[in-house]
């Protein structure tokens, strides 16, 4: 599935790097601790999540990870979405909670990262 | 054995938002150097783990990352407080950072097991009231 497709079904605003939304992904990850993300992510995923800071795009960055849905209209800082821009990392905000988000793009058959 | 390539990175202690940066800067080197993906994600990791470590209990320290051709060897030193007890440390779960850093996304008590997740042996030597030096290494 392609990023693009990704903002569409969530209907997400895309905040950073959107010359990257043909990019192509085969699974996703929801979570707010990061430090299970970095236990338990596998690489060219999604990360779904609530948590705004930094780290977050530090933490997909380490993972090799394309995009960033920060759900339930969390409005990142600019300083999280330059860094995401300078990385090439696509943030998107979604209204969506994190469940009806990760339904939503399952159902399409996006998989758990941790299954690939 | 040929002479590693060294790089050296002072890891500040005093700004959250900016840990990780050393651990990014590495990467970029790593990715230069043309190493496999896998490698370059697992030193990531481990290195960004150690360095949020150093931020939230430590008031930062210090990175030295050693490249060979066929291992990446990490060695992170701080003049923290030390861990009391590094076998509970090594417990995934177990973690004495604070709300504050739970609220930030780590402090899950997967920082020193991820770390030793991710590489092929990882040496704690630690004082309690001195500090701690972690030595990985990440074979290629």
């Amino acid at each position: 599935m392609k990023l693009r497709q990704i903002a569409e079904l969530l209907q997400a605003r895309v905040l950073s790097s959107a010359d990257m939304l043909d990019t192509e992904v085969q699974n996703a990850f929801c979570c707010d601790m990061m430090s299970d993300v970095l236990a338990f992510a596998t690489n060219q995923s999604v990360l779904i999540t609530g948590l705004l800071n930094p780290q977050v795009v530090r933490t997909a960055m380490m993972l090799d990870m394309h995009c960033i849905v920060f759900i339930n209209g969390k409005e990142p800082t600019p300083e999280i979405v330059s860094l995401a821009d300078a990385n090439d990392i696509v943030i998107m905000v979604t209204e969506e909670s994190m469940f009806r988000a990760a339904g939503t793009l399952f159902d399409t058959g996006l998989l758990n990262a941790e299954e690939e | 054995m040929p002479a590693p390539l060294n790089f050296h990175f002072d890891i500040d202690g005093e700004d959250f938002s900016s840990a990780g940066e050393a651990s990014v800067e590495m990467k970029k080197k790593l990715r230069q150097l043309g190493f496999p993906p896998d490698v370059i994600r697992r030193c990531s990791i481990a290195m960004y783990e150690g360095e949020i470590n150093m931020v939230i209990h430590a008031n930062g320290g210090s990175a030295d990352v050693a490249v060979y051709p066929d291992k990446v060897v990490i060695v992170l030193e701080d003049h923290g407080p030390g861990i009391p007890n590094v076998e509970l440390a090594m417990q995934e779960g177990y973690s004495t950072a604070s709300e504050q850093i739970h609220n930030m996304g780590f402090g899950a008590g997967m920082g020193l097991p991820n770390m030793k997740r991710y590489t092929q042996s990882l040496e704690i030597e630690t004082q309690v009231g001195v500090g701690t030096k972690l030595t990985m290494v990440v074979s290629v």
